[in-house]
């Protein structure tokens, strides 16, 4: 291993010629070269025509010299020095004849400026505007194919149908089963807690099985599906619109919105209501479990507190709403999956925004119907 | 003796206001392999994407035969691209589906045939492409060169009277490359259609193209069309020598007539 011999640049001047020679080890690594001398001289109004370079006592050298026998190049070129580069070693001459081999391209070079925040919020504005415009754009498309559908004209396999009937439906059972338990169980809890200091834990039932069939049942399994199924129809029809699966589709004269999405929706519009029910159950036993075990009532009084509180139609609210939640997140996972971009990041942006999409709409759609069925008495 | 195929008129590419191509006019002949070349970021893709009816042109049309492509009703459109087939860069196969589901989407779609009939057609696509036995296999299952096959047989599996190709050699080796060539070729030949192939694999366009067009990134316009063969000769474009020579030649003598 050699010592490195610290790089270092002397300037001599001759009549109009600036000579640079250059010595030793031009590494990276190695302490910053006194280059603004040479820049100094070059610009301090002496009438400097030409730089040549010398390179005998040159060590190694590698990009550190190349980015500032470039830097040299360049201001030479706005100066309007010539810059001599024939002395220079054969490596050195042959890379810097690589580096303008193919002019800078006028206008691709990004400029950077600073935007000022009116103009910050004006584009979020423009930008909220375009995506609600998108939106409306996808609802009509999807009331087209579901009117082609109703026609009798809609063209998507049957069986993809079955497949997305499989994978948001038995395959989210686990899921399901897992947070509306849970969900039935801390409502029993904060309710009991209450409720007993009135000696009336008997209500738990009334409180897990109206919020239960109302309220929580239906979004919970909401916001389950929009993280697990919302998510993977963005990712699938994002990753089709990558591989230009879509593009092909089109071109073989199929509609991407009845073929792709049409069967997702349906899939989900099906599928949701019933997962509430479930939901709605499990959650009813997961209150039954905490009153049960820890509150001093039997399993039968429960069962039937529960049946007097609850009627048919708090069920049905419960389903009319999972169906709508199921519309509107497959509504977002398709549209931010036909809306992605052609690379692997827009991918992952459209699952996220798919998302994010999904229970936004849940949330607001929740509180008007909520709002809806308080001002109707149901 | 030549009927034109395919006409492209006065035709302007943009996304936006960000111009790609403009006053492109070029007619692609009833059998020719027509191949559109340039170099990179020239607008070759566009270019394809605009005549399979994925884009619409800022300006100009596309005329299939007589009847214009982009003036035409959604309907008719539809009817006209079923003459065409369109084998993708990636091959965008379907993932989701097996090679023979592939194939048979398009037949199903366009088509009244039982399902043996279709399953038939099926092979005999899959073979003609070298595949046969493949059928049940998902694309992600084979190598990249037979998904650029098993797109090439579901291209052609309405018999297509124009076969668009998006650089078939893209991510092939040379002797893959030149088999997907030769079977190009021979499906020319024996099918009689007619091809137009997105490419700057200079051993494919000598080898395979009998006419082209040359489209130039910096004027942003077509600065040539010929049959490669007469353009290297014949070219007096240093642009266009450049590029099928790779540079290597030194440009023609400017004066030289």
């Amino acid at each position: 291993m050699t010592d490195s011999v610290p790089c270092e640049i002397n300037v001599s001047r001759k009549e109009h010629t600036l000579k640079a020679a250059i010595a030793g080890d031009w590494v990276l690594g190695a302490e910053p070269p006194p280059l603004e001398a040479v820049l100094a001289k070059l610009g301090d109004g002496s009438d400097i025509k030409r730089l040549v370079f010398s390179t005998e006592t040159l060590g190694r050298w590698d990009s550190l010299l190349m980015t500032e026998l470039i830097r040299l190049v360049d201001y030479g070129a706005k100066q309007g020095i010539q810059v001599d580069t024939t002395t220079l070693p054969e490596g050195i001459q042959g890379l810097l004849s690589l580096v303008y081999a193919v002019p800078e391209r006028a206008g691709a070079r990004r400029q950077e400026m600073r935007t000022p925040w009116l103009e910050i919020i004006g584009k979020g504005g423009l930008r909220i505007v375009k995506d609600i415009q998108a939106l409306m754009v996808f609802i009509g498309e999807t009331a087209l194919s579901g009117f082609a559908l109703m026609r009798g004209k809609a063209r998507f396999r049957s069986v993809d149908l079955w497949m997305n009937i499989q994978d948001c439906g038995p395959s989210a059972l686990p899921i399901v089963t897992l947070i509306s338990l849970l969900v039935g169980l801390i409502l029993a809890f904060v309710g009991a807690v209450q409720l007993a200091l009135f000696g009336a834990q008997i209500y738990i039932a009334d409180l897990v099985g109206l919020g239960m069939t109302r309220e929580m049942g239906g979004l919970m399994a909401a916001i389950i599906m929009s993280g697990r199924t919302g998510a993977a129809y963005a990712a699938q029809l994002g990753t089709m619109q990558v591989n230009s699966e879509i593009d092909a589709l089109k071109t073989m004269g199929f509609e991407p919105m009845e073929f792709l999405v049409l069967p997702r929706i349906l899939a989900l519009i099906f599928i949701m209501p019933l997962l509430c029910l479930y939901a709605d159950l499990m959650g009813i036993v997961g209150g039954a479990l905490v009153t049960v075990s820890f509150f001093d009532v039997s399993l039968v009084e429960y069962l039937n507190r529960t049946a007097n509180a609850v009627h048919i139609a708090d069920f049905f609210i419960g389903i009319v709403k999972g169906g709508v939640f199921g519309v509107l997140i497959a509504l977002s996972g398709c549209m931010r999956g036909m809306q992605c971009g052609r690379s692997a990041s827009a991918v992952g942006d459209a699952a996220t925004s798919a998302v994010v999409t999904g229970i936004v709409f849940i949330v607001i759609a929740d509180s008007l119907m909520t709002v809806m069925c308080n001002r109707l008495g149901i | 003796m030549t009927t034109p195929c395919l006409t492209i008129k006065n035709m302007t590419m943009a996304y936006g206001d960000f111009i790609i191509q403009h006053d492109l006019d070029f007619t692609i002949n009833r059998g020719d392999i027509f191949i559109i070349m340039g170099g990179s970021g020239c607008g070759k893709s566009t270019l394809l994407m605009h005549l399979i009816g994925l884009q619409r042109p800022a300006k100009g049309d596309v005329f299939y035969g007589e009847e214009s492509l982009w003036q035409a009703e959604h309907q008719t459109r539809q009817r006209i691209l079923q003459r065409t087939g369109v084998l993708f860069q990636t091959g965008a196969l379907l993932s989701s589906m097996t090679l023979a589901e592939n194939v048979a989407l398009p037949i199903s779609e366009h088509t009244r045939l039982d399902s043996l009939r279709i399953s038939e057609i099926v092979s005999y696509k899959l073979a003609l492409v070298g595949l046969a036995g493949f059928e049940d296999y998902y694309p992600s299952e084979i190598s990249g060169g037979m998904q650029k096959r098993a797109g090439l047989a579901r291209a052609m599996a309405l018999d297509p009277e124009i076969l668009f190709v998006d650089e078939p050699s893209a991510g092939l080796d040379p002797v893959s490359a030149k088999l997907l060539d030769d079977l190009i070729c021979s499906l020319r030949d024996n099918l009689r259609a007619t091809i137009v192939m997105v490419t700057h694999e200079l051993a494919s366009i000598f080898a395979i193209g009998t006419n082209s067009v040359f489209l130039d990134p910096e004027t942003k316009t077509m600065i040539a069309t010929g049959s490669p063969k007469q353009l290297l000769a014949k070219s007096r474009d240093p642009k266009v020598i450049r590029f099928l020579t790779r540079g290597e030649t030194e440009i023609h003598d400017e004066t030289k007539t």
